[in-house]
């Protein structure tokens, strides 16, 4: 599936939540669901600090696609950290800095990732997007 | 309760709406109050019909709004029970305050080698301008400690006083445990040898009448926002004998006496410390935000706060598993808690998806975090015009979202 298959996927299954409480509970769900990270990997260097909630993030290359892992220690920003991963880890470079994780705004949960919030999700898809552009440098001068 | 309840709402209009299709529930006061309408009022007055700038002009502008500014400097002069009207400042809120003291006060008298001491539960704004005084005078801070039930450890104050102890710096309320210090007996202990204090007044003003000459403070500070006034003014009180020998903390207009290239002299107090146009607008509303709760009488909002403290305290207690952080039975309307093992930002997004608006992170206060060993913390603060039926949705709340982990 593209970047752009897998956010339409996500944003009909939120269409089937209308009320916010089973919105809410879905991305708890997802939340509980995403595999932790390994500890030796929650360390200052990977962890995207805001005041609210902290998100760690760690990345690999796996042949030419970028392979991410995720986690945060409030369960509702880590059901999104679940979306933001499914969205763009295994992905190439080029793809995901062509991408534009409009799904957040479409499933209603906009607020979460405004440049105001300090959860810390902002700064994750910052973050996400500087990683793809050092690799897509790196392997440009490879060539 | 004192007060007719039903008054109080009718002037604050703005809690009378609906955020996420629930009643709002506003319980973050301890971030900044409401304006009631007389405030608004006022600032609406000095927008639309008087504007001028003051103390400069001769003409029917701006001799009405300087004499409504020194009017409010009359009104916070007489709310302090201050001895002079001199001694009191016009800032920006309570930050500039104590940015004020710690820069000027620290400029006369901090040498190398002294020591300045604040208490682990300060908020921010009264640690860093001490620190960063430190750096610049290489000074020492030394933090005076508190109990887990939230109360500081008085018993440790005079072993961290030495020669060197220069000013001692204390909240008069903790924003985060609530916890009202017994700052009447700290100022006893400093001034027995000879070292100033300044109270950080922020979150004290709105709950209780102060008299700075009782409590023979050297400096006493807060803001206009937490006490049902605008944002962005707040006030310095300082004794005239400290104020007179400070040197100014900012220059340009109005501070100063005579300016020529080669000497500037400088304006009396208080003049001297209000460099710049002032936030008049600001002051004028602050004055009848003052002149507001002296109305209603501090005693009686203290009084009712109280009982809603007590009544949410005794119904959040009974949820079961919920740690209140800060239990001095001296505490005013604000309780920072956590619920099972809920991440703050998890309560706080969704006590907002019932309507209901508290704080949570770090509160400004990362030593009370450390001190608890927690990363954040969810805090709910009342006001006069919040009721138990408020209360009661917040613990229906609560009780809800528990429910979705």
């Amino acid at each position: 599936m593209t970047i752009e298959e897998v956010q339409q996927e996500i944003i009909a299954d939120f269409s089937a939540y209308e009320d916010w409480m089973d919105k809410y509970t879905y991305l708890i769900e997802l939340g509980n669901e995403l595999a932790p990270i390994d500890d030796a990997f929650k360390n200052d260097q990977n962890l995207i600090r805001g005041c609210q909630s902290r998100v760690w993030l760690q990345q690999k290359l796996d042949g030419e696609f970028l392979i991410f892992e995720a986690e945060s220690d409030a369960l509702i920003v880590k059901g999104l950290v679940a979306l933001l991963l499914k969205v763009f880890s295994g992905r190439t470079p080029q793809e995901i800095l062509d991408a534009d994780p409009h799904f957040i705004d479409a499933i209603g949960l906009r607020q979460h990732l405004s440049p105001t919030r300090s959860n810390g999700l902002m700064a994750m898809v910052k973050q996400i997007k500087l990683y793809a552009l050092a690799y897509k440098q790196i392997s440009s001068q490879k060539k | 309760m004192g007060f007719n309840f039903q008054d109080i709402r009718k002037d604050f209009p703005i809690l009378d709406q609906r955020v996420n299709k629930h009643p709002w529930v506003y319980f973050d006061n301890a971030a900044t109050a409401q304006r009631p309408k007389v405030v608004l009022e006022k600032i609406r007055e000095f927008s639309v019909i008087t504007n001028a700038n003051i103390h400069r002009g001769t003409h029917d502008h701006a001799i009405r709004t300087t004499e409504a500014y020194e009017n409010a400097r009359d009104i916070v002069k007489e709310f302090l029970h201050a001895e002079a009207r001199e001694e009191i400042i016009f800032t920006h809120g309570t930050t500039e305050s104590i940015n004020l003291v710690a820069r000027s006060f620290c400029e006369k008298f901090l040498t190398t080698g002294d020591e300045i001491i604040v208490t682990e539960m300060e908020h921010h704004a009264n640690i860093v301008p001490w620190q960063m005084a430190c750096e610049r005078h290489q000074a020492t801070l030394k933090v005076l400690p508190f109990s887990d039930k939230g109360e500081l450890r008085m018993e440790l104050l005079e072993t961290l006083i030495t020669k060197r102890t220069k000013i001692i710096a204390v909240a008069h309320v903790s924003n985060t445990l609530g916890t009202v210090n017994p700052i009447e007996e700290i100022i006893q202990i400093a001034h027995s040898h000879n070292i100033p204090v300044l109270i950080d007044g922020a979150q004290s003003v709105p709950h209780a009448s102060i008299d700075v000459q009782k409590l023979d403070c050297d400096f006493y500070a807060f803001s206009g926002h937490k006490i049902y006034g605008p944002t962005g003014i707040g006030i310095l009180y300082g004794k005239r004998s400290l104020l007179e020998v400070m040197p100014p903390f900012l220059g340009g207009g109005e501070m100063i006496d005579q300016v020529t290239f080669k000497k500037t002299t400088y304006n009396e107090l208080p003049h001297k410390f209000e460099a710049g146009t002032p936030h008049y607008v600001g002051a004028i509303a602050l004055g009848s935000a003052i002149q507001y709760v002296q109305n209603i009488g501090l005693d009686k909002i203290a009084a009712y706060e109280h009982q809603l403290l007590n009544y949410a305290t005794n119904q959040m207690k009974a949820l079961g598993d919920l740690q209140i952080f800060g239990e001095s039975p001296a505490k005013t309307g604000v309780i920072c808690f956590k619920l099972d093992q809920i991440h703050p930002f998890d309560l706080g997004t969704l006590l907002d998806q019932l309507g209901i608006a508290v704080r949570t992170g770090r509160l400004c206060a990362d030593p009370v975090m450390d001190h608890y060993q927690v990363t954040a913390m969810t805090r709910a603060s009342f006001a006069f015009y919040n009721s138990e039926e408020e209360i009661d949705l917040f613990i229906k709340a609560l009780q809800r979202i528990r429910s979705m982990f």
